[in-house]
């Protein structure tokens, strides 16, 4: 079978020739065609079948033509010249970049454009006289054709909810600052301080000492008073709140050691401690600057407005009854609106549905598998796609009141639950100030009965050498490591601290639908009397004729020889369908559709259970024959990675769904997992809020905008994602749903990183003995000090390295095992 | 002797200078995106070459996809 020249696929159904190149679709060819046309053939000399298949575009994007919707997508427009920036998914190779920074040859209105790969956003700057592109007419706004012509080539950008209200994002890039001072202070008073080392008296330097401190001094200004800044303000907030966390210890330090230094070079008592200064300051933040790892494309703070639709069309009557098509922003769309949904679009509001045929795809709200068909006067709920051509809806309540978008206004998104959580470091910080503090007293009251002169240097000498950079350390830089070892294989997450959380998980829930099961693949079986091979035929050659997503999966896993065309094919949407072929008729579809003639006789137990799963019914010639039903298919391997998580924590399962799938899970999970069906989303996020009360640290793991409650109120909310690309609600870690089968794995390296932590901890504080006794006994100089410091950091930062890289290699050969 | 603090004062204004640098490129976003101009890099020369030879040809071509 031949391949897409333009995408790659498999030409499955039609293989479309042209100049000697096949593709799988009209769609692929155009795309081929205006490239080729326009000097952009390059594209495909970059990478081979770089292509993407593009999608339908038409009406889709006439919000376009609403000026107040296209002002707000704007990034800047002075009349002629304007800015805008997509989201575009589908950017995935080098010969994307290619093509999408030359669409000026396309389009004579682009000047210039600009891709950012790793956030996969193209920033294109055009003019806004009438766009003069293929054939795009004139009278639409330039940036609609700019938008048409990208879906066009397969680059169709992501325009949702969210980007209405777009503030200007402002990057913080303080702590490169703060590292970039604290860096440059520290190489430079480093070769101030060098010459002191060695010469004990010389007549230059002897002459030139004063100014060399002076200087010291001056750099040293900025790195306290700026790069040190967030130490001293999270210190205080900690105090405040009666916490001891690391950052009292560090401030303490950075405090004594700016005291003592200029104490030092003001009563010219010796060099003071600036190099350690500066050096324990950089080697802090670059801990922090590595601690941080982003995956630009991902983003972990979304919420419904991300999959919402930022227009809708209305259908406005005049005063002269005539009704006229509209394009509203969502957010001013009031109850009792008349709506217009066309296929693909997602619905926006929830809605009573008063004309078309309504086959809605909750997939991602509810974590149905299949789409669900309504009749007319039906209530359709906000976030469904529909899949069966236009509808005609009635709002029912505005945005912001929806079904679904009320779960956003519960207080788990509003408040901000950090801090709650206490690091491995802040435990031991607590221990390690107070102990340092008593030293440090006992100390100086030794030396103020034995020697009063060398107290307050004994007293600052401990301060400063029990500063705890090395385990302030440990944590950022081991914590860091996994962060990456993580999404090297396919975890990722938010921030480091999700680590340390994910080791101290005791339960774990897990949504049913669309985390345990997948949505590709599905597992059909037959019940019911046996067809016979003309009425098999029959089957598979009215199932050929039709496009719903459930005749699909069915006719494809049935075999295909002598396949009957029939005479007579008729199709309801949302029942089934009928067909004849000679003297026989089937009817394919609903159980009502397919029995609708006896609907006195009660339905007996089988019918019943089988309407509550789905399924497909059959009846030849009025009799009923039986039902096609759709098991879902559960992951890869799920049965073992319970096992292995039952050992040592409490597991449940939370389903949206009915529980007709309850003794199939019970089967295949083990004894002692808890199940509960039927939960809505408001029921998920107080199930994991009562397990919390209960003292339980729970681990959340679901997929849809339905778990978006659960997951930000657990602990750690992992959301399973079948393709990155695809958002995944607010969470704290991505999990690619190959690995879920592995699941088991990266809870025991997590638990490997704290172990590794603690162990630098032991290992740094061996360092701090060893400084205390030059401090405690007055022998601290600052030489002493300028090698003690970067050696104990440098020696952590080895150690957590070789020992999470480690650590990295035994999680892949578990994954590979497991694979 | 005072050649010293001279020499000092202009290695120190180099350092600065270059440090401003540094913090102004940050701050224009350079560092924003450090993967794309890897990439971008590489095409840079076949367009040149592909593109001289045929340039006279590209408005007649825009008319035939305004056709399409």
């Amino acid at each position: 079978m031949a391949n897409c020249f333009h995408c790659g696929d498999s030409c499955l159904d039609v293989e479309i020739k042209h100049e000697e190149k096949s593709f799988c679709c009209q769609g692929c060819k155009m795309v081929y065609e205006i490239l080729h046309a326009n000097e952009l053939g390059y594209y495909y000399d970059l990478q081979s079948t770089p292509g993407i298949s593009p999608n339908e575009v038409a009406g889709k994007y006439d919000f376009l033509d609403n000026e107040a919707i296209v002002e707000k997508l704007l990034e800047f427009n002075d009349g002629n010249t304007q800015i805008v920036s997509f989201l575009i998914p589908s950017i995935h190779c080098s010969s994307c970049i290619w093509v999408l920074e030359n669409l000026d040859k396309l389009i004579p209105n682009v000047k210039s454009s600009q891709v950012n790969f790793p956030e996969k956003t193209v920033r294109i700057t055009f003019s806004n006289s009438t766009m003069e592109s293929s054939d795009v007419k004139t009278t639409e706004s330039s940036l609609k054709s700019l938008v048409v012509l990208l879906t066009r080539i397969g680059y169709e950008p992501y325009i949702s909810l969210e980007d209405s209200d777009k503030k200007k994002k402002s990057v913080d890039r303080s702590l490169i600052y703060k590292l970039a001072i604290a860096g440059f202070a520290f190489g430079n008073i480093m070769f101030l301080t060098l010459p002191e080392y060695f010469e004990d008296s010389d007549f230059w330097l002897d002459q030139f000492k004063p100014f060399f401190r002076w200087l010291m001094f001056a750099f040293s200004l900025p790195v306290v008073f700026y790069s040190a800044s967030g130490y001293f303000i999270s210190a205080y907030k900690g105090l405040r709140s009666r916490i001891l966390n690391i950052d009292v210890p560090i401030a303490l330090g950075v405090a004594v050691l700016f005291i003592r230094s200029t104490l030092d070079i003001v009563m010219d008592w010796g060099t003071g401690f600036f190099d350690s200064l500066a050096g324990l300051l950089f080697f802090l933040l670059l801990g922090k600057f590595f601690q941080q790892k982003t995956y630009s494309y991902l983003s972990f703070e979304r919420d419904y407005k991300s999959y919402f639709p930022i227009a809708v069309t209305r259908l406005v009557k005049d005063s002269f009854g005539k009704i006229t098509e509209e394009q509203a922003e969502v957010y001013t769309v009031k109850t009792g609106d008349r709506l217009l949904v066309r296929n693909n679009e997602i619905l926006p509001v929830d809605a009573i549905l008063i004309k078309g045929n309504a086959l809605i795809d909750y997939s991602f709200v509810t974590g149905e598998a299949e789409p669900i068909a309504k009749k007319s006067g039906d209530k359709l709920f906000a976030g469904g796609k529909q899949q069966a051509g236009i509808l005609e809806v009635e709002a029912l309540k505005p945005v912001s009141q929806s079904y679904l978008t009320q779960l956003w206004s519960n207080d788990v998104f509003s408040k901000n639950h950090q801090g709650i959580f206490e690091s491995l470091t802040d435990g031991i910080s607590k221990r390690f100030t107070i102990s340092i503090l008593t030293i440090a007293f006992l100390s100086t009251l030794f030396w103020m009965v034995v020697d009063p002169s060398k107290a307050f240097n004994v007293f600052t000498a401990v301060l400063i050498v029990a500063c705890p950079c090395a385990i302030a350390l440990a944590a950022p830089f081991t914590l860091g490591n996994f962060l990456r070892i993580f999404g090297r294989e396919k975890l990722y997450l938010k921030e480091a601290s999700v680590i340390e959380q994910m080791a101290k998980i005791d339960t774990i829930v897990f949504d049913k639908t669309g985390t345990l099961t997948t949505n590709e693949k599905n597992f059909i079986t037959y019940e019911g009397i046996e067809l016979t091979e003309e009425e098999r035929n029959l089957l598979t050659g009215t199932l050929r004729a039709s496009n719903h997503p459930l005749s699909r999966a069915l006719y494809g896993i049935l075999e295909k020889n002598n396949i009957l065309t029939p005479d007579e094919f008729e199709e309801e949407v949302g029942k089934g369908m009928s067909a004849k072929y000679e003297q026989k008729s089937i009817k394919i579809g609903a159980y009502d559709f397919v029995n609708h003639q006896d609907e006195n006789t009660p339905e007996d137990s089988f019918i019943a259970e089988q309407k509550n799963r789905t399924s497909v019914h059959i009846s030849t010639d009025q009799d009923y024959k039986g039902c096609y039903i759709f098991n879902s298919e559960y992951r890869d391997g799920i049965s073992a990675t319970f096992e292995s998580l039952a050992a040592k924590k409490k597991l449940v399962v939370l389903s949206g769904d009915n529980d007709g799938e309850r003794s199939r899970l019970e089967q295949l999970l083990p004894v002692g997992t808890e199940m509960h069906f039927g939960q809505k989303p408001e029921d998920k996020l107080n199930f994991i809020k009562n397990l919390q009360k209960e003292g339980k640290t729970v681990m959340m793991v679901g997929d849809g905008l339905n778990d978006a409650g659960a997951l930000k109120q657990s602990d750690v909310g992992i959301a399973i994602s079948e393709n990155t690309n695809v958002f995944s609600p607010a969470c704290d870690g991505i999990l690619d749903a190959s690995r879920f089968k592995a699941f088991a794995a990266y809870i025991t390296a997590g638990k490997r990183a704290t172990q590794i932590i603690n162990w630098a901890f032991l290992f740094s504080l061996f360092y701090n003995l060893i400084g205390l006794s030059f401090a405690v006994t007055g022998h601290l100089k600052p030489v002493v000090a300028a090698i003690l410091m970067p050696l104990s950091s440098i020696s952590i930062v080895v150690f957590t390295t070789i020992a999470s890289q480690n650590a990295g290699k035994k999680l892949r050969m578990n994954l590979n095992k497991k694979n | 002797m005072n050649i010293i603090y001279m020499l000092l004062a202009i290695s120190i204004l180099v350092a600065v200078i270059f440090f401003v640098a540094f913090i102004y490129s940050v701050k224009s976003g350079q560092y924003d995106d450090t993967y794309t101009p890897s990439v971008r890099m590489l095409f840079e020369d076949e367009l040149v070459k592909e593109k001289s030879p045929k340039e006279n040809h590209n408005s007649e071509k825009t008319e035939n996809l305004k056709k399409k």
